[in-house]
């Protein structure tokens, strides 16, 4: 099996390093006799699930039951994307345990423990990277357990290790038909004073796996979610729990300066009115009372903050200009060669531009967190659905003032995440922390769906300029890449920022060409200090910088006079699995194909080292809608380590684009939010669904991310389809009906 | 004031003023949190419940409004997740982040209940009155099916 990634790999030594140091984190468990039979038969997996028994310090994966139930901590938090099943499969599949008899217990927040090797070893779980990260170091734990428990059975019974071989949850040694469960060598297991050493070939023959790349293991929160007892922070009751609400500032940065709660105050059961740096917050005995009670307060704001007067409308031209003004450089990424130099030995040069538009999560659970904060003030207990358990925990301690030590959080599963819970300051988490400290009681904090699209942090809105020099050998020679958009990163983690050399990686990542062979090229940053609250959005940068290359593709093939198609698998004449995904997506498609009455559009992307493939057919109605009938997709993402939800978050991706394709789109007036709720932000249902096809190609590689990674090809498919059907462009997401019509109106493309 | 309803087959007195909308009433007062706020505006489809067997917003209809009529939330769907709809849903993994799926499948139940062999289109525009922003859609759809078609669970 080819790995991509080395072994040796700083994560998986430093991990080798806390197990010794440790004393090897097997914990070995008692019986759960505690338990009733009922629970031992059917034991709860995911968040709520606690380990059994005496508390145990567990400080990395495994525990094992003297009952055979295996305990595996889960470092990811679960929002829909499975990585709470995936990640402890992974550790079942090396140490070959039971999953029957697998117990999956959220972890807890540590960095140094659990932090995500693939991203910056933070315990976040973002960027499609849980999987691919920690793929290789589970692995590796896995098979230290499966070793230990081996050396122990070959102590035993004084038999050579070599004569022993593990099946589902024990250990036998067949010469002698013997056979240990891993329970019963929980009872006497010695752990060694350091962990085994596993090299990679010692690790399991990927063609051996039971667990790994097998359609028929499930998740293991589906069960608790068709009967409503799958548990998120705002299912979350406490006793004398009270209700929290926060009006907040309409522009970042600003603060309440005058508050009139008079009559708020004079409302039966409101407890407290809290004024906060950036809000007002109400807290009420009930949830009702606490609405009504905001309702009537009356908030002056201070000026300060950047946003006020800001028009997205007028600033979107100003984005444009920035981009255009090519004397003006921008802060440089994928910088490769001297592309302005190739650029001007050139033939020609193709320029266009492209716009995309703010965009809202959208999740269905709004924020909220509850949170207990004691009445010395000194400690706190939260609940929190949260895309990254550290961070959360280091907020409340700073909102607070409080040692890291003194926050308990509780990991929720998430109704959604898609980028916006995992900004540093984890405000919504933080938000009911405050009202909590203003009355030392429980207190569920509950953004309504108003508050969540008006707080809304946003994908970025961004314009490009995209250039390509063509030799007279109508080669690509130069490629260049020029994005404005908000500031992203210094908003969402000014420090990661800092560590990246101030270098805005979420709003830029996408604009290097990883596969398509140009030789020449850079892409250049013009960041917009706009004063607008963004977060990633599910696909991050790659969304609207995929938009705008593949759109840009797309027309350079109509200048060179040659079929899209042809052209992509020119450029990736270097890039075998690339050319493969998008070959298959033509043939599903029934690329080429003569259409009357639809077109047929394509686009490619190579995600983290997941290869895409995308091929969309639609029509367009006089009033300029644009109706998708069908999407192929083909992915490539190595091992798909739990194929069937590959397929589900490949389809669920889809539709995710298709909304930010056709209408998802957030203006701002004033510095403030215009849209409100599902009926002036309109995403998906069931009705406006295509036929989605999704084949995944299982290749020997390593397994990469599957989360997001179709949701940025769905837009410029579609683009590329409205050029087959109507010969015209559409270079501004989203193809809202106006967009459409006006496109309509240019004149078309000469054939 | 003081009203009171009937849940899942049982008699509740809760304490609310009548305009204030059920499923605030069942989640926080009842502890009934299978039902789920998503956007009180009656667009998302999170808070589905059943009244006198018929499917309803439950953010949207005020508990005055509710005296003397059998609700069934999804805890009252069934005895242990039996319901056929429910295993299909398991055997279809429907669910991602899983927060719509109680209306989702209370939307569902409703419409086999009023029509149990419902045409695709029928299940389609049924089923769009509820969001699922993972885009669950395909497999809702094929869940509903299993059932409607007897393709068994």
């Amino acid at each position: 099996m080819k790995q991509t990634t080395d072994p040796t790999a700083s994560g998986l030594n430093r991990r080798g390093f806390m197990i010794g140091a440790a004393g090897l984190s097997l914990a070995v468990l008692p019986t759960l006799n505690a338990c009733s039979s009922m629970q031992r038969a059917a034991p709860v997996s995911g968040p709520g699930a606690t380990l059994p028994g005496p508390a145990q310090k567990l400080n990395a994966y495994v525990s094992i039951g003297k009952d055979d139930y295996v305990y595996i901590l889960s470092p990811a938090t679960e929002m829909g994307q499975g990585s709470l099943t995936a990640l402890p499969l992974i550790v079942a599949e090396e140490m070959d345990a039971d999953w029957d008899k697998v117990v999956i217990v959220p972890a807890p927040a540590s960095d140094a423990i659990y932090g995500n090797p693939g991203f910056g070893n933070i315990q976040y779980t973002a960027g499609s990277m849980a999987v691919q990260g920690y793929y290789l170091p589970l692995r590796h734990f896995g098979a230290q357990v499966r070793q230990v428990l081996l050396s122990n059975a070959a102590r035993r019974w004084n038999v050579p290790l070599a004569q022993l071989k593990t099946e589902p949850g024990c250990v036998v040694h067949s010469d002698s038909g013997r056979r240990l469960s891993y329970g019963q060598i929980a009872e006497f297991m010695e752990l060694p004073a350091t962990a085994p050493e596993v090299r990679s070939e010692q690790l399991k023959d990927p063609a051996t796996f039971r667990l790994l790349g097998k359609r028929d293991v499930g998740r293991v929160d589906v069960s608790s979610k068709v009967d409503g007892s799958a548990q998120y922070s705002l299912d979350v009751q406490l006793p004398g729990m009270l209700y929290g609400v926060i009006t907040r500032t309409p522009v970042e940065g600003a603060r309440p300066i005058k508050v009139d709660d008079r009559a708020a105050r004079a409302m039966s059961g409101v407890r407290e009115i809290v004024v906060l740096p950036y809000g007002v917050g109400v807290v009420a005995d009930k949830p009702w009372t606490a609405q009504a009670a905001r309702e009537s307060l009356k908030i002056e704001w201070d000026k300060s903050g950047l946003g006020w007067g800001f028009d997205s409308e007028e600033k979107i031209a100003e984005f444009s200009q920035d981009v255009r003004n090519l004397s003006k450089p921008g802060k440089p990424w994928g910088k490769v060669g001297d592309a302005l130099a190739a650029m001007r030995n050139a033939t020609t040069i193709v320029q266009r531009e492209y716009r995309c538009d703010y965009a809202y999560h959208a999740q269905m659970e709004p924020l909220n967190v509850v949170a207990s904060v004691a009445s010395d003030g000194k400690s706190c207990e939260v609940w929190a659905g949260t895309q990254s358990q550290t961070l959360a925990l280091t907020a409340v301690a700073q909102a607070l003032n409080i040692p890291e030590d003194k926050v308990k959080l509780n990991v929720m599963l998430m109704g959604g995440g898609f980028g916006r819970r995992g900004n540093r300051d984890e405000e919504f988490v933080v938000d009911g922390v405050l009202l909590s400290n203003a009355v030392k009681k429980p207190v569920k904090c509950i953004w309504s769906r108003e508050d969540d699209v008006k707080n809304g942090r946003f994908r970025p809105m961004t314009a490009h300029l995209l250039r390509a020099g063509v030799s007279n050998q109508r080669d690509i020679v130069a490629w260049q890449h020029r994005m404005a958009s908000d500031n992203l990163m210094p908003f969402v983690d000014p420090i990661r920022y800092k560590q990246f050399r101030n270098t805005d990686v979420l709003a830029i990542i996408g604009t290097e060409l990883r596969t398509y062979d140009v030789a020449d090229r850079i892409a250049e940053h013009l960041p917009q200090d706009t004063g607008i609250r963004t977060a990633p959005l599910r696909g991050i940068g790659v969304g609207p910088n995929t938009f705008a290359m593949e759109c840009f593709v797309d027309e350079l093939a109509a200048e060179l006079k040659e079929d899209p198609l042809e052209l992509r698998l020119r450029l990736l004449h270097k890039a075998p699995r690339a050319q493969r995904v998008l070959r298959e997506v033509a043939q599903l498609a029934g690329y080429g194909k003569p259409r009357t009455m639809t077109g047929l559009g394509l686009s490619y992307l190579n995600y983290n080292g997941t290869e895409l493939g995308v091929a969309a057919e639609i029509s367009v109605a006089e009033d300029g809608s644009i109706k998708v009938h069908d999407i192929w997709a083909t992915i490539d993402c190595g091992l798909p380590v739990q194929p069937e939800n590959v397929i589900a978050q490949s389809s669920g991706s889809i539709v995710y684009g298709l909304g930010l394709a056709l209408y998802e789109r957030i203006t701002i007036k004033n510095g403030a939010v215009v849209q409100s709720n599902f009926y002036d932000y309109r995403i998906p249902r069931m009705r406006d669904m295509p036929e989605i096809h999704c084949s995944v190609i299982a290749t020997p590689n390593a397994p990469t991310g599957v989360g997001q990674m179709t949701t940025p090809l769905v837009a410029p498919a579609i683009a590329s389809a409205f050029f087959d059907l109507k010969k015209r462009r559409l270079r501004h997401i989203p193809f809202t009906r106006e967009r459409v019509l006006e496109a309509l109106r240019a004149p078309a493309h000469p054939a | 004031m003081s009203i009171h309803l009937e849940v899942n087959g049982r008699a509740e007195r809760v304490e609310a003023p009548p305009e204030t909308r059920l499923l605030w009433v069942l989640r926080e007062e009842l502890k009934l949190e299978g039902t789920k706020y998503g956007c009180g505006a009656g667009q998302c489809g999170a808070c589905t419940v059943h009244l006198d067997g018929e499917r309803m917003f439950s953010c949207q209809i005020p508990i005055s409004e509710v005296k003397g009529r059998a609700i069934t939330t999804i805890e009252g769907l069934s005895k242990d997740r039996g319901h056929p709809l429910q295993l299909a849903w398991i055997a279809e993994q429907v669910p991602q982040c899983g927060y719509c799926q109680s209306g989702q499948i209370m939307s569902a139940a409703a419409l086999l209940a009023a029509k149990p062999r419902p045409s695709r289109q029928e299940i389609v525009d049924h089923m769009s009155a509820n969001l699922c922003r993972c885009g669950t859609y395909p497999k809702i759809v094929r869940a509903i099916e299993r059932v409607s078609k007897g393709a068994g669970s």
